[in-house]
């Protein structure tokens, strides 16, 4: 199965990626864009045919490596 | 004095780094591939600056987690003093040895240039070597230099005189357009809890000898020297 992880900055930490890009939006003309916030995803195969003993193994894995939890969140779908 | 400097792939001033060991100790230091997991009984252990795996993911977190870092972590549990620079500061914060996190520089912008740091306390084994308050001019050079961590633990590495230095403007003010890549409270430097271990983003080591344009950067190494020897 497929494992999808999305890391995205926390909210209160500044992204100053996200503001570039916002910005750059504005001066091509796009109205109206808010905040813009930059992320990450990894896609990662995996040889675990059990859903919720693969989110677990990619849990730890966000925990221990894909994220830096002072400063990211992660969110995890597991697909067959 | 024995010390020691963990080399990453992508290292890049780690060199820089033993130049200025050997000047300060009077000693080469042990140049250890991030591979190695026996480490010998050192006093000192670098981790130097460069791009260690060429910052995939995030700056220091594919080194943090090398097989050489593992011991340094055990050492540094031991009371060893680490001092990291650079990709070695990053690395030390992503290993969990030193609170918070280097962002992107807010300006997006690599940044290589001299700054002003203003040393926070001469009471550690590293800054024994300055005057509290004394302004050091200092090269950075880091895409990722910009120290973020919460409220609350930034209240608590001030409160526990945690902050080892600052950037300040050449008269000592640490206004906002003394801070070159948008570090909170404009930190530069921090001890962990023991003051054991110090992490930097500036280059000590790129300051001392007067081709460098400047030698503050040596107060750094001689006062290790003392404190160790």
């Amino acid at each position: 199965m497929k494992a999808i992880v999305h890391v995205t900055l926390k909210s209160g930490v500044l992204d100053p990626q996200g503001k570039a890009i916002g910005h750059a939006l504005g001066s091509l003309g796009f109205d109206g864009v808010g905040e813009v916030r930059q992320g990450k995803v990894i896609e990662i195969d995996l040889a675990e045919s059990d859903p919720a003993r693969a989110e677990t193994t990619v849990k730890s894995m966000c925990e221990k490596l894909l994220a830096n939890t002072v400063i990211e969140n992660y969110a995890i779908r597991i697909e067959a | 004095m024995k010390s020691a400097i963990i080399v990453f792939p992508g290292s890049n001033r780690d060199r820089d780094m033993m130049v200025a060991l050997r000047q300060a100790f009077g000693s080469d230091p042990l140049m250890v591939w991030h591979k190695e997991v026996d480490l010998p009984e050192v006093d000192l252990i670098v981790v130097p600056g460069g791009f260690s795996y060429g910052d995939y993911l995030r700056a220091g977190a594919m080194g943090a987690h090398s097989p050489a870092m593992r011991t340094v972590k055990e050492r540094a549990g031991k009371g060893v003093p680490v001092l990291g620079v650079c990709n070695g500061f990053q690395t030390l914060t992503e290993a969990g040895m030193l609170p918070g996190a280097l962002m992107r520089n807010a300006s997006l912008k690599f940044i290589c240039k001299t700054v002003h740091l203003r040393v926070e306390t001469s009471q550690s084994i590293f800054t024994g070597g300055y005057s509290a308050g004394q302004t050091i001019a200092v090269p950075v050079a880091h895409n990722d230099g910009n120290y973020y961590a919460d409220d609350a633990t930034l209240d608590r590495l001030e409160d526990r005189g945690l902050v080892a230095f600052r950037y300040v403007d050449a008269d000592g003010g640490d206004g906002a357009e003394a801070n070159p890549n948008g570090s909170r409270r404009n930190i530069a430097g921090i001890f962990n809890g023991t003051k054991t271990v110090l992490g930097l983003m500036p280059h000590p080591e790129d300051a001392i000898d007067p081709l460098h344009g400047g030698t503050e950067g040596r107060g750094l190494f001689e006062g290790l020297a003392r404190a160790l020897a």
